[in-house]
């Protein structure tokens, strides 16, 4: 328990102390890719919960991450002006719960979008359903099969975003508003608001480890770990494998999705390569790297390689570097970077 | 005594081979039933039936008057039929306290969202969990190891784990797939202690075993299959002395 204090405080002073110092030497830019990293990792882990925890691999993650960040840029960017000045109804009972308002395209225009919380709900329950509809049938395969049948769905979303105009093509989706909490904390872009922003990533990231932590050391958590080595004595024991599989699925894409909309409005855009199975195949390559049962070891390789590659640090050797690590971790140590160390304590 | 479980004419077929025949007989409540015979005679098979991961082509396997062929593994395990497996399926990547607290699972209700943000009830049923798998832990003398990883552990201590985490799931049929194998003798005889202790707090044993001192030693009734038909059905001093258990173990004399 003192320990776990005493961590939790280093961690907590690594936080501050790295923006005072980036602060004070004036490269606070460096924060916007280590805030998008962060999302990222979000992202990431909600794959080690079910890649690393539950023993599923998804090659789909950034599907989900995509359907999130595009669902809110959708209904954030759509103006629905035409359908006020016809006097809809639904659009008046929209603005009357809040979930519409009237705001400024980067013209000047007055246009009517939905609400960036508004679209992050609807984003979380539209990605919920996908995931639902998805696993049913997918969830019945098992290891390569599984890793096949993920990877297509990560295809067919990466074809639907880049395809569709609704979606803006190749070129993605951009000028969305900045996400309003509470008081005058605003998920945005902009430089002013750059330090505020580290701190509510920071917070999210915070919350949603603490959430997954909490249910991997759970009843739930246990059932996830036991289907992972035995599906078999798992059911043997009562655990509704199918089921527990298909809501794990879930929660996974839940997590994806609620890092692609929040990524996305920090980003103030999205474009489909965010939706491109080498994001898949990098989220995998961390998850591996970071120790796949191990929130800890893949939030801090996350960070890093995501803050890494988004520097272009790796140039455009960036995939090659991922499927390397990918590779090297496969052959040399299944159990991820963190857990060489603990190897060499067991054999001392 | 009531049947707690009956087979009646069960039947199960891998393309052109019956892998069991016809079988019928009754599990009385309390009692410790084995099923023996030679390699491939079906009884895994049999096993794989009962506990659902298989379903049957013909006949009805009845617990407690109710029909279970239909029933998927979980939903036999949540009628408390609980199996351990011939090839020790212990959950590696958990500690043996782990272990037995998954084997408690049944006996918890807290889902996703409760688990997730640790509701009160979720909590006082997390400490009841570990609670009673430290009894039972203390009961199968693993206290010892409880923070152990299981596979840092020997295999004969693995088997008492599988067999610790299928009681702690409070079986009223608790069935054991060659439980003995790759047990040395001191083992096996220790192994034979538990199973009587278990059974003694009234839970039905159904046990396939090739280890016959074993099972003479701690069976009730025997159940001989071979070539996925039954062959007898007796107490263990009578199968000794049956001549058609005999002839398919040991041969025809003049053959």
């Amino acid at each position: 328990m003192v320990k776990k204090i005493i961590f939790l405080i280093f961690i907590f002073i690594i936080v501050i102390a790295l923006q005072k110092i980036l602060t004070k030497y004036g490269i606070e830019f460096y924060l916007t890719q280590i805030i998008m990293s962060i999302y990222y990792t979000i992202c990431i882990l909600g794959l080690c919960l079910l890649m690393g925890y539950a023993g599923q691999i998804s090659l789909g993650q950034a599907g989900f991450f995509a359907i999130g960040g595009y669902t809110s840029a959708v209904l954030t960017t759509l103006n629905l002006m035409p359908y006020f000045q016809q006097n809809n109804k639904f659009i008046l009972f929209l603005i009357k719960l809040n979930a519409a308002a009237f705001r400024e395209d980067m013209f000047g225009e007055k246009i009517l979008t939905i609400t960036p919380f508004a679209a992050f709900c609807f984003a979380i329950i539209f990605s919920a359903i996908i995931a639902f509809l998805i696993g049913i049938p997918v969830l019945k395969l098992k290891g390569h099969y599984l890793a096949m049948a993920t990877l297509g769905v990560g295809i067919i979303i990466y074809r639907i975003v880049l395809g569709t105009q609704i979606f803006g093509c190749a070129d993605g989706i951009y000028d969305l508003p900045e996400f309003k909490l509470f008081a005058n904390l605003a998920i945005s872009g902009s430089s002013k608001l750059r330090v505020q922003n580290y701190y509510i990533a920071i917070v999210i990231l915070s919350i949603i480890l603490i959430l997954l932590y909490n249910l991997i050391n759970s009843r739930i958590g246990r059932a996830l770990r036991a289907i992972h080595t035995s599906e078999d004595a798992a059911e043997a024991l009562g655990i509704n494998t199918a089921r527990y599989k298909l809501y794990v699925f879930v929660i996974s894409a839940i997590i994806a999705a609620i890092a692609g909309c929040l990524l996305t409005h920090f980003n103030g855009g999205i474009s489909p390569a965010e939706a491109s199975i080498m994001k898949s195949v990098k989220y995998v390559a961390i998850v591996a790297v970071g120790g796949m049962a191990n929130f800890y070891g893949v939030m801090f390789m996350g960070i890093i390689l995501q803050f890494l590659s988004l520097r272009g640090y790796f140039g455009s050797f960036d995939d090659l570097i991922f499927g390397a690590i990918l590779v090297a971790m496969m052959l040399f140590s299944s159990e991820g970077l963190f857990n060489i160390f603990k190897l060499r304590k067991k054999y001392e | 005594m009531n049947n707690l479980l009956e087979i009646k004419n069960l039947t199960k077929s891998f393309g052109g081979l019956i892998a069991v025949n016809n079988v019928s007989f009754v599990v009385r409540e309390g009692i410790i039933k084995s099923i023996i015979g030679p390699n491939g005679a079906g009884k895994t098979t049999l096993f794989n039936l009962i506990s659902g991961f298989y379903k049957s082509d013909d006949g009805e396997i009845i617990f407690k008057n109710q029909k279970i062929n239909k029933l998927k593994p979980f939903q036999i395990a949540k009628k408390k039929i609980i199996r351990t497996f011939q090839n020790i399926k212990l959950f590696s990547n958990m500690t043996v306290l782990e272990n037995i607290m998954t084997g408690l699972h049944l006996s918890g209700k807290s889902g996703f969202i409760a688990s997730m943000f640790k509701f009160p009830n979720s909590l006082i049923e997390e400490k009841k969990i570990k609670k009673k798998s430290f009894e039972i832990l203390e009961k199968f003398n693993l206290t010892k190891v409880a923070n152990e990883n299981v596979s840092n552990l020997p295999f004969g201590q693995q088997r008492i784990i599988e067999l610790a985490r299928a009681y702690s799931s409070e079986p009223e049929l608790l069935l054991l797939d060659e439980p003995a194998a790759g047990l040395n003798i001191y083992e096996t005889m220790e192994l034979a202690e538990i199973i009587k202790q278990i059974n003694n707090n009234k839970t039905t044993i159904l046990l396939v075993e090739h280890d016959m001192a074993l099972v003479m030693k701690i069976s009730n009734e025997i159940v001989v299959l071979n070539s996925g038909q039954k062959i007898a059905e007796d107490i263990p001093e009578k199968i000794q002395k049956n001549p058609e258990v005999i002839k398919i173990y040991l041969g025809e004399e003049n053959a």
